[in-house]
This record gives structure tokens, C-alpha cells and sequence, in this order.
């Protein structure tokens, strides 16, 4: 058996969700094979033969393949000729974007999201925006799984010496072509994968009042995240989002700031080791998961907590 | 042109679900049923592109049992020109529920066929991309933006790090996302209209598609709690234990 794991990288380095999923590919049996497919990306490549956990990277360069568009990556994982058992990539937009492709071509029911590994056909995952847990026993010959970043630590990212192979990148499809991207510019650490996360909800008011959760998280060293409800109403972009169809995080620290704790918003951050709420509502029902709530109105807390750090 | 929506009718957004004491599964039974929120937008942009005279029909289409005739009815009056009901008691996986797709697109022609991006029960995220694999065509997926020109169209999309904007050629798979628009509410005349518009229905076994299911669900339990914390009267009070007790600042 061999895994291989389509790596999520930005043509100059690996994302960290793809450390999380070689971590999730080292608890199934055989080897893990990384593919690194993009363009003018070698040293994305070095940086993957020293992860640990990697036996081989596969590197398919092409200059269509720059922007990892589904159509594209789905062609050059299906031109690898290797007999996998497990195709495994980071449930992120990178990975929920392309991998059903994948999957569907291979005729495969793909396993999203998956938090544990049973054993190499049995998968923990969660439904119903977290509120369920589902143990799902796949009867495919081949498994084709996302994985959740946040469920699996991250193995060495040094040490590791192993081969990288050229092959075929496949054929652009001219079915899609990229336009442009408008990218969050941002000196704070990538809210994904941040030890603090300071979020802020509709009792924020407008988008400048989240300026003084900016320099809250300056002071803490943490990313900034919001409820749907603060980017619905545009104080925020949208990748600022955690829930059930934004991000997943489970940092030490999750500070939620106005925010009334819908389910939906919980299912991104309740696996957060410490979770504080501020919330001038006793009632909100972010009080129910919050190991240390405050019940005060944010905009004299707030001030207060970033003069207290 | 014609686009195809999927449509798939979940537990309401806002019922607390819970799970089967027996671990098989998520109780159903008397719990309101709506359609999935991402569906909505799909039906709510589709039925845009016709105001906007860029399609000129909407076909809305559900895979389920007979209730799902209602969440159909929904679609119509929210726009919608016609419905299709592809009737089974069985709960299709993603990937049979895309083979069957394919099958009503090869058979109705859509230039455009609009889904969610995820339902909010299986939280699979896979049905459009799927569909899209298995037609040869391109995708957009978790749109907020959807522009037709040219027999071509233009999606923006939001990504881990931001937006994106794609171009595609036509037919293409579009999936939504949250902020592509605010679906509007059915008015009365407009359901009243929906009861007389085309509802067809059509049984899985007919299609002579493979919609096996390719996974088992050993069970389904609970998350673990958290337990209940503590209020904290002060931000002073608060400093102190972040610091002293749970020692992560």
C-alpha cells in the first residue's frame, strides 16, 4: 500500500496544512509519496523531501499549473502512474476544490474532512456542522480523503531525505482560466494555523471598530477571525470567516469577541484548547463552551484588556 | 440559456440535531426539513440571471423521496420555471448523487448548472465538483460572484486567502457560496403560482444509474463536550487566570 499526498503549496513553499496531512497519511500502512504540482515550484520540492514522514516527492511543474485551478491538478494527479491505495489532501479550499474531481474519475465516494484515523478503510469525521461525529468505514478500493489540518499535529518539518522524481504534469484543459486573485495582505500569523485567535462578531458595529481587535491580537501575536454575521455585513473579508463553511481553527487561545456563538460559528472553533468570551449578553450561548466568559460590554473590555497586556 | 439547479431538501439550519440513541444515525423523525441555505442562493442567482435575460429557463431538480416534492415547490416559487423530482427512499452519496446529475443534464441541456457548495448535513462539499469531473467541464466553486458573457463565465471566488476570479468556458458547474446573494422569501402569489408550474417526477431506477453506496456509517455519536467554564468578573480577573491558570498568554 502507498499513500500519496497532494501537496498544498504557493509555488514558493508548502502550506502547513500539508504537514497535517502527511501526519494523517503516516497512520495508514505503506509509504507516503507527497506530489508537489505547480509551476517553477523546485523549491517547494527541497523543502517537502526534508519533511518527515515523506519516502518520495513526485514534482510536476508546467506553467498552467501556477495557479493549481481544479481542472489542471485533477490532470496531473490522474497522469501519475503510481498504484495508490490512499489519495490524501488538506481539507481546505485548495483540497475541496480539486479532490472530488479526483475522486469522481477514479470512481471513488471520497471521505471530506476526516478528524481521525480508524484504521486504513475507517474514518472519523464530522457531520451536521460538528454536532455529530460519523465513524465511516469505506468499502472503495481506493480511499480518497481531505483531511482536517486542525485534528492532526504536524510532524518534523526537517530531517527528512527523500528523492524527488520528475514526472508528467498531464495537459492543460482550457476549461478554466485564472483571472486574478485580491489576496488578504497580512503581517499577523495565517489564521488557520495561529496559537491565538482573536475573533469578533456582529456587536462589533462597523468594520473600523475591529481595528481594536487588531491591536488586541498585535499585542497577543494572534490572527484575527470573525463570525459569518461580521462578514455578511462586510466588516470584515470573507477569509476572515470561522465556522462550519469557513475556516477550522483549534488554537490555545480563542478570544470571541461580540459574538452570540450560533452553531454554525461554533463548529470552527470549539476544538480551541482555551476559549474566552466577551459578550455583554449573559445569555449568548458562547458562554456554554467558553471555559472564561465575560459578561461586559466589548467596547469598555476591550480597551481594558489590550491596557492589561 | 438553461441552467439546472440541485436542490437538496436537510434538516432545518436552526434545529439543534441530535443524535440516535442507538448511535445509527441523527434523529429525523418529526424534525423540520428545509431546503439546504446554499441551495437557496443557487436558486436565487439562477433565478437572477433569468431577470437579468441571460437564462432564459430555470430547471430545478431534487433526488429524495416524495417530500421532497415540497422543498421542489419551494424552488418554483421562489422562480424557478420547472421542477424534476428524481424519487428514492435510499440516502444517495455524493457520488451517486452526481452520476444521476449527469444524467438529467445529458438529458435536459443546461449551459449552467448551479448546486451549494456543501449541504449543511453531510458537510461533504464534493456533489459539484464531482459533477463537473464527470462532464468534462470546468468549475466555480464557492462562488460570490457570477458574471455570463460571451458564452463564457466569470467567478469570483473566496478561497483560504481571500478571492479569486476564474473564467470558464460554457457549460460549466457553478457552486455557491454565502455571500453570492440574499436569496428573497417566496411571496404568496408566487407560491400560489408554483402549485400550477411543471413538477415531473421520475423514479431512480429508471435512469439505470450505479448509485450504491460505496461507504458504511459504523456509527454516528455525540462530540465531546466541553465542559461548562467559569464567569470571570472582570478583565483584571480574566488576565490573571489566562496568565496564572490556563497559563496561555
Amino acid at each position: 500500500m502507498t499513500t500519496l499526498v497532494i501537496a498544498e503549496h504557493n509555488n514558493s513553499e508548502l502550506q502547513a496544512s500539508t504537514y497535517n496531512a502527511i501526519a494523517a497519511a503516516k497512520q495508514l500502512s505503506g509509504e507516503t509519496v507527497l506530489l508537489v504540482a505547480g509551476h517553477d515550484c523546485q523549491s517547494v520540492a527541497d523543502q517537502a523531501a526534508k519533511a518527515e514522514g515523506v519516502d518520495k516527492v513526485l514534482l510536476a511543474q508546467a506553467a498552467f499549473l501556477e495557479h493549481l485551478l481544479a481542472e489542471d491538478v485533477e490532470k496531473a494527479v490522474m497522469a501519475q502512474e503510481g498504484d495508490y491505495s490512499h489519495i490524501l489532501a488538506p481539507a481546505s479550499t485548495f483540497g475541496k476544490n480539486m479532490m472530488p474531481r479526483i475522486a469522481a474519475l477514479l470512481d471513488v465516494q471520497q471521505i471530506s474532512d476526516i478528524i481521525s484515523v480508524e484504521s486504513d478503510d475507517t474514518f472519523k469525521r464530522p457531520v451536521y456542522a460538528g454536532n455529530a461525529i460519523a465513524t465511516v468505514k469505506s468499502n472503495d478500493s481506493k480511499k480518497v480523503i481531505t483531511v482536517r489540518a486542525t485534528a492532526f499535529d504536524s510532524l518534523a518539518t526537517e530531517g527528512g531525505s527523500a528523492s524527488i522524481e520528475n514526472v508528467d504534469a498531464g495537459t492543460h484543459t482550457e476549461l478554466s482560466n485564472y483571472v486574478g486573485e485580491e489576496l488578504t495582505e497580512s503581517e499577523r500569523p495565517d489564521l488557520g494555523t495561529a496559537n491565538v485567535v482573536v475573533s469578533g462578531g456582529r456587536g462589533m458595529g462597523n468594520g473600523e471598530n475591529f481595528e481594536m481587535l487588531e491591536t488586541l491580537a498585535d499585542k497577543l501575536g494572534a490572527a484575527v477571525g470573525a463570525s459569518r454575521a461580521a462578514v455578511d455585513a462586510g466588516f470584515v473579508p470573507n477569509d476572515y470567516q470561522v465556522g462550519q463553511t469557513g475556516k477550522i481553527v483549534a488554537p490555545e487561545l480563542y478570544i470571541a469577541v461580540g459574538i452570540s456563538g450560533a452553531i454554525q460559528h461554533l463548529a470552527g472553533m470549539k476544538d480551541s484548547k482555551v476559549i474566552v468570551a466577551i459578550n455583554k449578553d449573559e445569555e449568548a450561548p458562547i458562554f456554554q463552551v467558553a471555559d472564561y466568559g465575560l459578561v461586559e460590554d466589548l467596547f469598555k473590555a476591550i480597551p481594558e484588556l489590550i491596557e492589561a497586556l | 440559456m438553461k441552467i439546472l439547479v440541485a436542490i437538496k431538501r436537510v434538516i432545518d439550519a436552526n434545529v439543534k440535531v441530535r443524535v440516535k440513541p442507538d448511535n445509527s444515525g441523527v434523529e429525523t423523525a418529526n424534525v423540520k426539513m428545509s431546503m439546504n441555505p446554499f441551495c437557496e442562493i443557487a436558486v436565487e442567482e439562477a433565478v437572477r440571471l433569468k431577470e437579468k435575460g441571460i437564462a432564459s429557463e430555470v430547471v430545478a431538480v431534487s433526488i429524495g423521496n416524495q417530500q421532497c416534492q415540497e422543498t421542489l415547490r419551494t424552488a418554483l416559487a421562489l422562480g424557478a420555471d420547472k421542477a424534476i423530482l428524481v424519487k428514492t427512499d435510499d440516502q444517495l452519496e455524493p457520488l451517486a448523487v452526481s452520476k444521476v446529475l449527469k444524467k438529467v443534464v445529458e438529458q435536459e441541456g443546461p449551459e449552467m448548472v448551479l448546486l451549494g457548495k456543501q449541504s449543511i448535513d453531510g458537510d461533504n462539499n464534493q456533489t459539484g465538483q464531482m459533477l463537473g469531473a464527470l462532464l468534462g467541464w470546468g468549475q466555480g466553486t464557492f462562488a460570490s460572484e457570477v458574471e455570463v458573457e460571451d458564452g463564457k463565465t466569470k467567478v469570483t471566488r473566496e478561497i483560504d486567502g481571500g478571492l479569486q476570479t476564474i473564467e470558464l468556458k460554457l457549460p460549466a458547474v457553478v457552486t455557491t457560496d454565502l455571500r453570492l446573494n440574499e436569496p428573497r422569501f417566496a411571496s404568496l402569489p408566487n407560491i400560489m403560482k408554483a402549485k400550477r408550474k411543471p413538477l415531473d417526477e421520475v423514479a431512480l431506477a429508471d435512469l439505470g444509474v450505479d448509485t450504491a453506496s460505496r461507504t458504511e456509517t459504523i456509527s454516528v455519536e455525540n462530540p465531546p463536550e466541553r465542559s461548562e467554564g467559569i464567569k470571570v468578573e472582570t478583565v483584571a480577573e480574566l488576565v490573571d487566570k489566562l496568565k496564572n491558570e490556563a497559563k496561555v498568554i
